[in-house]
């Protein structure tokens, strides 16, 4: 892991960007440890801050950068308007009221409200229910280790700007994938998705995990 | 669930589907249970998982409506979180579906010792559990689409190789196999099956909305 420094510098500045016009809490101003805020994934710690103070200030600020990203997500796979927002708005619950399950060794923010958006874009346009996999339980007093933190978001890092270099064509298919405008029989096995690192990293946090149970 | 050494997988294509949420229940049913028992393919969901993470932050920002955030602080605290019973033979998804363990349910007798219990008929796709005593094999099952076969115990093997707990078949209609339990313990397997033509036309009633067809 020898890239931190450069990957450290991108990932500060378009955080500091994106986070300007943002309301963030006195408290988490002054426990933010330099080290640990501005290189993690910056949304995954403001989960942490519902999760442990109920912070709203942290909330608010995740509201505004992803219940219109949700609501545009959902427009885009075939709600209307009142439907789109009404279920951003219940993603969102979902959100504060499940902030103690967030791994964020395993997922980003982005990566695990996505996973909520979805699952209430199949109960709510489908009118279906997707069967789950069953969660890993914690070990006893399973705390996100940093590093391992760092780790995954700079791999998510890394999956977004190889997303963002594919050819436009091949994009669109992912993106039409997710939107629900492809059925599997259409997805090739060769989606020129690069998963390699970030699937490896996954599958360490994974081992440490069965590790601490056992 | 212990883990096991699983040597049969589920291909990125479906993986990225389930991920997407366009999978009928019943498919999606047999992802849930294999990455319930497999690392390997969680590692590989969780990555396809972070692709609709990055696709769902690149959509352009709609803005929400005024009072937004006040309707959605009114909500919070008041949603119930249910946990999954455990089972211990089976994942629980899968035990959610059929009402407890293997040695609970139901059978319906096919003959020649071989039984099944549907759990799960929605229009477009079927689950069902298939008993096959040991050393016997499968009935021979034509299928008009694809076909998942995940094993629960025991283990068979076709002309397509070796199954054992946890491993999962992908065939479609172009895969003639017949499986047949080893000896020594009898085989269950959770078995998927596209219902025919209304698999396809599934997806056109997904879209309808979409484009107005």
């Amino acid at each position: 892991m020898g890239m931190i420094g450069i990957q450290t510098l991108e990932k500060d500045s378009s955080l500091n960007s994106a986070m300007d016009d943002r309301v963030v809490s006195e408290d988490l101003k002054d426990k933010a440890d330099p080290v640990t805020i501005k290189t993690a994934d910056q949304w995954g710690s403001y989960l942490e801050a519902i999760k442990s103070t109920h912070d709203v200030a942290a909330f608010e600020a995740l509201f505004g950068h992803f219940a219109p990203r949700i609501k545009s997500f959902l427009l885009k796979s075939g709600a209307d308007t009142n439907l789109a927002e009404e279920c951003a708005q219940e993603v969102m619950v979902t959100v504060w009221n499940k902030a103690h399950l967030f791994d964020p060794t395993r997922a980003s923010a982005a990566t695990w409200i996505f996973t909520i958006a979805r699952n209430k874009k199949i109960d709510a346009l489908r009118k279906a229910s997707r069967p789950e996999p069953d969660e890993l339980p914690w070990g006893p007093d399973h705390e996100p280790d940093q590093t391992d933190v760092i780790a995954l978001q700079q791999e998510t890092d890394r999956l977004g700007r190889a997303l963002a270099e594919l050819p436009e064509k091949q994009r669109k298919l992912i993106e039409r994938a997710y939107f629900g405008d492809l059925s599997h029989r259409e997805l090739a096995d060769e989606t020129g998705l690069p998963l390699g690192t970030i699937k490896s990293r996954i599958r360490l946090a994974l081992e440490k995990l069965r590790h601490a149970m056992s | 669930m212990t883990p096991q050494p699983i040597t049969h997988h589920i291909d990125d294509a479906l993986l990225m589907a389930y991920s997407a949420g366009t999978l009928p229940e019943a498919f999606s049913l047999a992802i849930a249970t294999h990455i319930s028992m497999c690392d390997e393919c969680r590692a590989t969901l969780e990555s396809f998982d972070a692709v609709g993470g990055q696709v769902m932050e690149d959509q352009s920002p709609v803005t929400m409506n005024d009072d937004a955030f006040a309707k959605t602080m009114a909500m919070v605290g008041k949603q119930s979180i249910q946990r999954p019973k455990p089972a211990n033979d089976i994942p629980s998804v899968l035990a959610g579906y059929i009402g407890g363990s293997l040695d609970d349910v139901e059978w319906r007798a096919l003959g020649g010792g071989i039984k099944q219990k549907i759990i799960l008929a929605g229009g477009d796709a079927t689950a069902r559990l298939l008993y096959i005593p040991a050393g016997q094999s499968a009935p021979d099952h034509g299928h008009s689409g694809m076909e998942l076969t995940l094993v629960l115990r025991g283990a068979f093997k076709d002309e397509t190789g070796h199954y054992r707990a946890g491993d999962i078949e992908i065939t479609d209609d172009s895969v003639e196999h017949t499986p047949i339990a080893d000896m020594g313990e009898d085989c269950v397997c959770l078995a998927v099956t596209e219902a025919p033509i209304r698999f396809t036309s599934v997806f056109y009633r997904a879209l309808q909305p979409f484009f107005k067809i």
